[in-house]
């Protein structure tokens, strides 16, 4: 029998992490994802599998201790909330810079500034598009229930080592408060040192006579040098685009017209979907599960055959941008968005849709 | 007698130790980052554990030092070095980990990710170098350039009025229950080199011993930023430097 149990979204990301062998996570409180260390501390996962767990002096801190523990080739996360997000870019670009795996937990709440703790979506732009300096992407995760804040731990380990790269699991307030029934997978054993050193051939864990000494950077003063790099990381994020897109639709075949929202809002855009179905309108959905990268060719085929699409988000229209670049200008794209904690109801976004289509 | 004859393994009383690289080092002649790289090699030869020391060089004229000394490094964000420090540790406690940081990245931009590994206790080796002045981006002020001291930004000498006092590091640190050994030093004759040397080995052991964060900060002269000569600056350090910041122990548990 499987093991299910009534978690929020923040307490699945704890408790994924220990299961999946996580070796390391550095955080700081921030409201709504603080259940997060709050779990890992109740856990104790140090007197168990030996995962480290720390409350650093800011996010400026957890994130760089990231950096170092990614550097020895560890299994390394933290989790934060929108502005705290924003103190990590530092780091992040840093991370991205020297090629560095970790996970990163964005629970969203609306800025700008210190904004509201209620849920938002409007991390989009920072996390999707950048956030620090330099041309760098984050592969980028939006998970839409608890049990994607559990499974999106491991597989976003498995990207971020098989890329070498920051992941962001970009969830929102909504998904890390909310309490629903997570199933639990068996518990994997943290990696040994040799199975470290297999993975991360270049980890800082000492020089042996066997190797040149290893050296985690994402400094290079030459001109040529750091262009040849940038082009490496460009290459790595085409790659990306063509093997790790992740979407999924939801009466999309017959459909005249198409939502397309990611994280809670494609939640709930699934029952807007059912109410403009009994109305005989056909619509479907589609949700984008990785953000970067970002399921381009599928709206685009699919803006081939429909008379609009709209873009449903907790913001005030970011992710936007990226489905008309995918549809170019063959149908329309509209935008319906709430802010400051608003959340939308089916039947709201059913009206503005009908808005945008003038339809009765 | 050929010179050859005399080059034999029994005859050799000095060599560079192999720890150190054949780069040559971008450093300003005069100036004393050469000097503690050495030593610094010359511990973790003499210790036998460069398989075992992790390093975590700064951003500033030493953001290169992993170019010098033959151990694992990471380079760090500015400031940023004992967060890297802290985890690295935390994840291998086996490993011998040491962050080479200047005045600005520790004492300015880094002053909270320093303050907080020493109140945690991190057991980490902190080798601070303090020298008065931001030297890689061209002589300005630090916050531990001394009042009256006249940098690119103070042009007209450190006013306390206008750029508040010298930053005290160490004794700061010193009352914090987290840090083990504190201790300032100099490389600016060969008799405070091995005083120095000898403070960065019982550092290197005390990061063992499960006890605290060691810390150990070397007075030092950047002969270019203070536009003076290699003598020059040696001899000011001594009269001006040493007065603000005197050399010796200021804290170890074990004694």
């Amino acid at each position: 029998m499987a093991e299910k149990i009534l978690m929020k979204g923040n307490e699945a990301i704890a408790i994924s992490a220990i299961r999946n062998g996580v070796d390391g996570y550095f955080g700081y409180p921030i409201t709504p994802q603080s259940e997060v260390m709050e779990t890992l501390m109740k856990e104790r996962p140090w007197l168990s599998t030996g995962m480290v767990v720390l409350q650093a002096e800011s996010e400026t801190s957890s994130i760089n201790m990231v950096y170092g523990g990614a550097s020895t080739g560890k299994k390394v996360m933290t989790s934060s909330s929108s502005p705290g997000i924003s103190l990590m870019c530092e780091g992040i670009s840093y991370m991205a810079g020297a090629e560095l795996p970790c996970v990163i937990v964005d629970c969203q709440r609306g800025g700008p500034g210190l904004g509201t703790i209620q849920p938002s979506q409007s991390d989009y732009n920072q996390v999707v598009k950048g956030g620090g300096h330099g041309d760098y992407k984050n592969i980028v995760l939006a998970p839409a229930s608890a049990q994607d804040m559990y499974d999106f731990v491991d597989w976003g380990f498995d990207l971020a080592f098989k890329y070498r790269t920051p992941v962001v699991i970009l969830a929102d307030g909504i998904i890390g408060q909310m309490m629903e029934k997570v199933e639990l997978r068996p518990q994997k054993p943290r990696r040994t040192a040799e199975q470290v050193s297999q993975d991360a051939p270049w980890a800082t864990l000492g020089k042996t006579p066997d190797r040149e000494r290893n050296i985690i950077t994402s400094l290079s003063l030459e001109a040529d040098v750091q262009e040849r790099f940038n082009r490496k990381l460009q290459a790595k994020y085409e790659e990306i685009s063509r093997n790790e897109v992740k979407y999924s639709t939801y009466m999309t075949e017959d459909a005249e017209y198409i939502l397309v929202a990611f994280g809670c809002s494609s939640r709930i855009c699934e029952a807007v979907t059912d109410i403009l179905r009994a109305e005989g309108i056909k619509v479907g959905l589609l949700r984008p599960i990785t953000l970067f990268p970002f399921p381009t060719e599928q709206l685009a085929e699919l803006s081939k055959k429909v008379k609009s699409m709209m873009s449903i988000e907790l913001n005030l229209g970011q992710m936007v941008e990226d489905v008309r670049l995918s549809c170019e200008g063959r149908c329309p794209v509209g935008f319906y968005g709430r802010q400051g904690g608003n959340i939308f109801t089916p039947e709201e976004i059913a009206e503005e849709f009908k808005k945008f289509n003038n339809l009765k | 007698m050929n010179l050859e004859d005399i080059k034999k393994p029994e005859n050799i009383v000095y060599r560079k130790t192999p720890l150190l690289t054949d780069a040559i080092m971008h450093y300003c002649p005069g100036c004393s980052h050469g000097t503690v790289h050495k030593i610094i090699a010359e511990v973790i030869d003499e210790m036998g554990i460069q398989d075992k020391t992790i390093a975590i060089s700064p951003v500033g004229c030493s953001v290169f030092a992993y170019n010098y000394i033959d151990v694992d490094w990471q380079e760090a964000a500015h400031g940023r070095a004992p967060a890297l420090a802290t985890a690295t540790k935390r994840l291998n406690p086996d490993k011998y980990v040491f962050t080479y940081q200047g005045d600005g990245d520790l004492a300015s931009i880094g002053t909270a990710e320093i303050i907080h590994a020493c109140s945690r206790g991190e057991n980490i080796v902190v080798i601070f170098i303090n020298n008065g002045i931001y030297g890689m981006t061209g002589g300005q002020m630090a916050p531990t350039t001394l009042l009256g001291m006249k940098t690119a930004t103070t042009p007209y000498g450190r006013d306390a009025k206008l750029n508040g006092f010298p930053m005290v590091i160490a004794p700061m640190i010193a009352q914090l229950d987290g840090t083990a050994f504190i201790t300032r030093q100099a490389v600016h004759t060969a008799a405070a080199a091995r005083k120095a040397k000898a403070a960065i080995r019982k550092a290197f052991e005390y990061s063992m011993k499960d006890i605290g964060l060691s810390f150990v900060e070397i007075v030092a002269t950047c002969n270019s930023g203070w536009k003076m000569s290699p003598v020059e600056a040696n001899k000011w350090m001594v009269e001006n430097m040493f007065a603000k910041y005197p050399l010796g122990d200021i804290k170890d548990v074990l004694k």
